[in-house]
Order: C-alpha cells, then sequence, then structure tokens
C-alpha cells in the first residue's frame, strides 16, 4: 500500500497539548482516543471541562487518584452526558464563567444508542455545548458488541456469525435534522482538519456536534500501527465523508474534497480487507456497502447545492 | 416581613426554592409534581428568580441536568413523582456518591402498574438505599419549611449529600392551606451562598467519578455513612435555628404527638399523620393512653429518637403506607432493626400496612385499628407481627 498523500505539509498544531495529555493513560496500542485529546487540547488547553459516560474513555484517563487529562472531568452514567453537560453549561452561565468550554465527549453507543434521546433533547433545547461522538463503530469497552453505529456486514461479539445485518446509523443526520448552529465530522487521520472544526465551533455559541471517526484496532481487528492508515482510507474511499453543517449550508471539507469525483475514490475493498471484522464479508455485501457510498455522496451534493 | 398566603403543597415547596435563590432548575413534568415546575417557570420568566430554568426531555435528565450544575458549582432543585423518580434512579445514586449537594421534591404517587396517581410512599421509600437525605411533609408549612431547611442541611459541610423531601400528591400537593413564608433578607443571611466539597467548573484540573479500586471505592461509601451519622446533628441544628429565626421548630427527625405519657406509640410518616393524631385524640379521650411519633427524615434514621419514645411503650404500631413485598413495610423493617441496637426486650411491635396505592385512610380507621390492638395487648393476646388492612367504604 503507498504512503498516505498530502497535498502539501501542515504545520504543527500548537504545542498546547503536551502538558495537557499526560503520558500514563491506559489506553490500547494504536488507540485513536488519545490523539483525538491531543487536538482537544490544542485548542482548549486545560480551559476544559469533559462530561464522559461509560465508554472506553471512563478507563483510559486512568484509575483514582490519579487522570491522564489535565482538565475537568465528570464521569457519568450512560444515557446522560448531553444533560450533564447542559446542567454545567448552564451552571457556568450563571456563574459569569465564560472562558471554559464544557464537551460532552461520548462514544457511538452512549450517542448514537442510550443518549439518543438525552443528545436529541440538548440539541432541541440549543444547549452551549460542543458534544463530541467519537466512533469506534461497537461497544468496544465491554468487548465489541454491536451498536446502532456498527456498519453493515461487521463482525462483533454479538452479530458473531452472520455480521451485522443493518446499514450504520447517521447520527450527524440526525443532527443536522435538529437544525443546531453547528455539525461536521471529522477523523482521527486528520488532526488538521478537526482542528479547524472545534476553532469553529469554539467560535460558535449553542449546540455543536462533531462526529468523530476513530479505528479501533482490537475492535475492528487490525494491527495497531494501521490505525491512522485505517481512518485514512475510509475518507480516500469516500466511506467516511467529513464535511461541516453551518448556516444551513453544508460545506465538503479539503480533505474529502478530492473524493467529490468518484474516479479519485480508492476502491472500498482496500478499507474492508485490512481489518478482520470484515473478513466475511461477500461480494454481495460489497456492493451494497458500495451503494451506499454511493447515495451519500449523491446526498451531499444535493446538500452542498 | 414574614407573610402568611393559602398555598397547595406544590406551590409551598416552589415558594420555598424561590427563597432558596438556586441558579439552575430542571424539570420534566409528571403529574402529581407539575404545579412545582410551573410555579417555578412562572418566577423564572417573570424575573421574580434570577435561575436557569432546563425543560429537559426527561427525568433521567432532570436529574443529569441538577448534577452537572451542582458539581460546576450552583445550586440547583428538581422535582418529580412516581415513575419519574424510578426513571431517575440510576442518577439519584450517583448523585449522592459523587457527594453534590442538591434538593429534589417527591410529590409522592403509587409506583405503576397499573395506572394509578393517588400518593402512598412506594416512590419515595424505594430510594432507601440511594445516600440521600429523606425527610417527609405532613402538612404544606412543614412542606415548606423541609426544602428550605434541606438547602442548608444538604450544603452543610458536616453533611454534603442531597436531599430528597416528601409531600403526599394531591393530599398536600394540591390542597390549600396557610403558609407563613419568611422574608427574603432573613432567609438569604441563614442560608448563604452556596457551599460544596469541590468544584469543576475550569478552576483546576479535577476529575469526579472515575474509575477506582474497590479500597478507595470503599473508602468513599463509608464517607457517606459517616456523613448521614453527622447528619443527625446537623438535621437538628437546623431545626433548631430555624425555630429561632422563623418561628417553626419541628423537634428534630422525628416528630412526637402526646408521647410523654403514652404506653403505646403509634409510628408514622406523612399526611396522614394528621389523622392518625387526631385518632389518638379520640383514643385519649377514652382513656388510652397513647402517643404518635412522626418520622420527619427516615435517612438518616432516627432510631435513636425512636428508642426513646418506644423504650417504656407497651407495644409499639407502625403505620407503614409501602411494603417491600415478601417482607414489610420499610419503616417497621428500619424501625425493628434500629430498636434491636439498644435492647434484646422489645416491645411487642407490629406492623399495619394500609393506605396502599392512594386507599383513604381515616381518623376513624385509625381508631379501630388501634383500639382492636390496644385491647388485645391489654387482654394478654398476641397481636403478631404484621398485618396488611386493606380498607373499604
Amino acid at each position: 500500500m503507498s504512503a498516505p498523500q498530502t497535498q502539501r505539509p501542515l504545520p504543527p498544531l500548537p504545542a498546547k497539548a503536551r502538558g495537557i495529555v499526560l503520558p500514563g493513560d491506559t489506553s490500547c496500542p494504536g488507540c485513536p482516543i488519545p490523539i483525538a485529546f491531543k487536538v482537544l487540547a490544542s485548542v482548549f488547553g486545560d480551559k476544559m471541562i469533559l462530561v464522559i459516560p461509560a465508554c472506553c474513555t471512563s478507563v483510559i484517563l486512568g484509575t483514582y487518584p490519579g487522570q491522564s487529562l489535565k482538565a475537568g472531568v465528570i464521569h457519568v452514567p450512560f444515557a446522560s452526558a448531553a444533560a450533564v453537560a447542559s446542567g454545567v453549561a448552564a451552571a457556568l452561565k450563571m456563574r459569569g464563567i465564560e472562558d471554559v468550554q464544557v464537551i460532552a465527549w461520548a462514544g457511538d453507543g452512549g450517542t448514537a444508542d442510550i443518549g439518543m434521546a438525552t443528545l436529541s433533547g440538548a440539541a432541541e433545547r440549543n444547549e452551549d455545548i460542543i458534544y463530541i461522538m467519537y466512533d469506534n463503530e461497537a461497544y468496544m469497552n465491554t468487548g465489541i458488541q454491536r451498536s446502532s453505529a456498527t456498519p453493515q456486514g461487521a463482525w462483533t461479539t454479538t452479530t458473531p456469525v452472520l455480521g451485522k445485518l443493518e446499514p450504520k446509523k447517521d447520527v450527524a443526520k440526525i443532527m443536522i435534522a435538529h437544525g443546531v448552529p453547528y455539525v461536521a465530522t471529522a477523523s482521527i487521520a486528520y488532526p488538521h482538519d478537526f482542528y479547524q472544526k472545534l476553532m469553529k465551533a469554539k467560535s460558535i455559541k449553542g449546540f455543536r456536534f462533531i462526529h468523530l471517526h476513530a479505528p479501533c484496532p482490537p475492535g475492528w481487528r487490525f494491527d495497531p500501527m494501521y490505525t491512522v492508515r485505517i481512518a485514512r482510507l475510509a475518507v480516500e474511499t469516500g466511506l467516511w465523508i467529513l464535511y461541516e453543517y453551518h448556516n444551513g449550508k453544508l460545506m465538503l471539507s479539503p480533505p474529502s474534497q478530492p473524493y467529490l469525483d468518484p474516479s479519485k475514490r480508492k476502491p472500498i475493498e482496500e478499507y474492508l480487507k485490512l481489518q478482520g471484522r470484515f473478513r466475511k464479508i461477500t461480494p454481495e455485501l460489497i456492493k451494497a456497502i458500495q451503494q451506499h457510498v454511493e447515495s451519500n455522496w449523491e446526498w451531499i451534493k444535493k446538500m452542498m447545492s | 416581613m414574614p407573610m402568611k398566603i393559602a398555598l397547595t403543597g406544590n406551590y409551598a415547596v416552589a415558594y420555598a426554592v424561590k427563597l432558596a435563590k438556586p441558579q439552575v432548575i430542571a424539570a420534566y413534568p409528571i403529574t402529581p409534581q407539575t404545579p412545582v415546575v410551573e410555579k417555578l417557570s412562572e418566577f423564572v420568566e417573570s424575573g421574580e428568580l434570577k435561575a436557569q430554568m432546563i425543560r429537559v426531555e426527561s427525568e433521567h435528565s432532570a436529574l443529569a441536568a441538577c448534577l452537572g450544575a451542582a458539581l460546576a458549582g450552583a445550586r440547583v432543585f428538581t422535582a418529580t413523582s412516581s415513575q419519574g423518580l424510578l426513571y431517575m434512579h440510576e442518577i439519584i445514586h450517583w448523585a449522592s456518591r459523587v457527594r453534590a449537594p442538591m434538593v429534589m421534591a417527591v410529590v409522592s404517587r403509587t409506583i405503576n402498574a397499573p395506572w394509578n396517581i393517588w400518593p402512598d410512599h412506594s416512590d419515595f421509600l424505594d430510594q432507601r438505599d440511594a445516600g440521600w437525605v429523606m425527610a417527609y411533609a405532613m402538612d404544606n408549612q412543614e412542606a415548606f419549611d423541609l426544602t428550605l431547611q434541606a438547602f442548608k442541611i444538604s450544603e452543610d459541610p458536616e453533611v454534603y449529600l442531597p436531599v430528597m423531601v416528601g409531600l403526599e400528591g394531591f393530599v398536600l400537593g394540591h390542597t390549600a392551606m396557610p403558609v407563613e413564608i419568611p422574608d427574603e433578607k432573613d432567609v438569604d443571611a441563614w442560608l448563604g451562598e452556596r457551599r460544596q466539597p469541590y468544584v469543576v467548573d475550569g478552576s483546576e484540573p479535577i476529575g469526579v467519578g472515575g474509575l477506582t479500586w474497590p479500597e478507595d471505592t470503599e473508602d468513599m461509601f463509608y464517607g457517606i455513612q459517616q456523613a448521614m451519622e453527622r447528619a443527625k446533628s446537623a438535621i437538628k441544628r437546623v431545626d433548631a435555628e430555624y425555630g429561632k429565626l422563623f418561628g417553626r421548630s419541628y423537634g428534630g427527625l422525628i416528630q412526637c404527638y402526646r408521647c410523654e405519657d403514652a404506653k403505646y406509640i403509634a409510628v408514622s410518616m406523612g399526611a396522614w399523620s394528621g389523622e392518625l393524631m387526631e385518632s389518638v385524640n379520640m383514643l385519649r379521650d377514652e382513656g388510652y393512653p397513647i402517643g404518635v411519633a412522626r418520622i420527619r427524615f427516615y435517612r438518616p434514621f432516627p432510631h435513636e429518637d425512636l428508642w426513646e419514645v418506644a423504650r417504656s411503650a407497651r407495644a409499639v404500631f407502625v403505620f407503614d403506607r409501602a411494603i417491600s413485598f415478601g417482607s414489610w413495610g420499610q419503616i417497621y423493617a428500619d424501625l425493628v432493626a434500629g430498636l434491636l441496637l439498644h435492647t434484646n426486650k422489645l416491645p411487642p411491635v407490629m406492623d399495619i400496612v394500609t393506605g396502599i396505592a392512594g386507599v383513604h385512610v381515616s381518623a376513624e380507621d385509625f381508631y379501630a385499628m388501634i383500639k382492636k390492638l390496644i385491647e388485645k395487648v391489654e387482654s394478654g393476646h398476641n397481636i403478631g407481627y404484621f398485618e396488611w388492612v386493606r380498607v373499604r367504604r
């Protein structure tokens, strides 16, 4: 496989992250979460309060009395992140604290499944928070069980023989339907793009939602050295489309722009074949996934025009 | 200036909350709690109360939002009933375990199914093991006073626990009585600024509720038990200073009615204690030496105070308005276990479970039940330990 292509070398992100994302977390080798945290920290420094429901990050941040993130962290029950974050934001507002960003940081299970009603409520109320769904496409902390964000065809421990039969739930689209001020998709393979989106989100008031694609080595069954490569392939195959939705307009993000042209997209097999969870995938299923990709791009084009 | 106005129990709670000046209120409507939230919304929208009102999409989120706001340094309040309380249950435990001071009103309603909106104590007592200080009112004035005091108790550094205040729906919730409301300035001076054990507001890095080894977790829970013990004196202190400032003191964790020379003690909690006291007057008129020990605080459980009242009794009758199916009433279980801490020679203690699902129990009903029991004891008969009395008329 050829090295990933970038048009021009990008400048390093601000180094604020160094004193914030500390060594000694308990993530698995190749975990995408600390990568994302470094981007978060380079935007907000220690002026952020993360509200974290049950998810991998509940464990990754380390055990009491230690914590590998030098910021405010509130661990909360599974279905409650957006509501707790709403309360934190309300309290900060009443107390006149304006330089601290409240961020709900939740996995796909805590967002697309058990946290969906809470998320929808907070979005409808246009709470002044940033909600980041880091999407590793299954319940990884409990041991790779299917979530509604698991893609079609993927093996999980609760879809052990047939693989998941249904397509992935598209939470970003659901958030767009809520009419919130800002919705974006992002990927841990494109930290600069994620950084820009966080900067943009920071400048906007109200409910902001970022759907962050985050490949999981043990859950997706790939070598930990390939985390970034697989996340990049998701974009390069057109499977994962990076965009922003703001002021009623959808803008395709620079890393995804080339793939508006289908001929530029890599075959989705390149993405699938690196992952053991798709080991038993059939040609029919690949076709179904391909069709899903096409219709997704059609939606993007429609939203852009 | 203090003023006296006619208020329903729900409005009495709302007026007390307004005086406590919470900065964040989050709530979800459920019968019979709704007027609490409606009145508070009115106070907030009219500018009488400067607070953020979060009109959440569920009770689970109501308490979750209160939890977040409390940890971030705000005084908070919510209210609910029955199914809503059950839906919150997960966060109820979480809130006490992270020692977040907050106040919640529980406008009691029977746990369903079947659909039933009438009050018993099943919803309130279902929260027994959750680490909240639990108070229960007998009338609207007490609902007001307890709600206001709950903020003081919750934010007492000796306590730092969430507090729930119960009152029966409809019977108190929708029934108006005269309620005296103290002067705002006096309340401000007495209640003071928000206090809490720690704050998550970006001023320093901090983690709350993260992964913790068993030994450290156990230490945290042990701290809740110790705080509960300290809460007993804090509750009495607050009751006494409230009495001195505002003219109403209830005697602490329990209230005794005609207990001084009583040979029989009836134990109860909540609004029907009024009917029970009325029946005691009727029985007293006939020469039966009976008094009432009314539980005002169910957690921490006032076993010392109850022992003082019950130690020389010929028999104790517990009126439970909820049941732990397969055993008996929750108050009975606590009382018997509590009394056994003080003696191995218990007087006969009988549990009468009644008024379940909102069935009305009148003073005459109490009178008849108690008279029968006393006559049994006096004639040397065994009264047994448990009876579910289904009142029908």
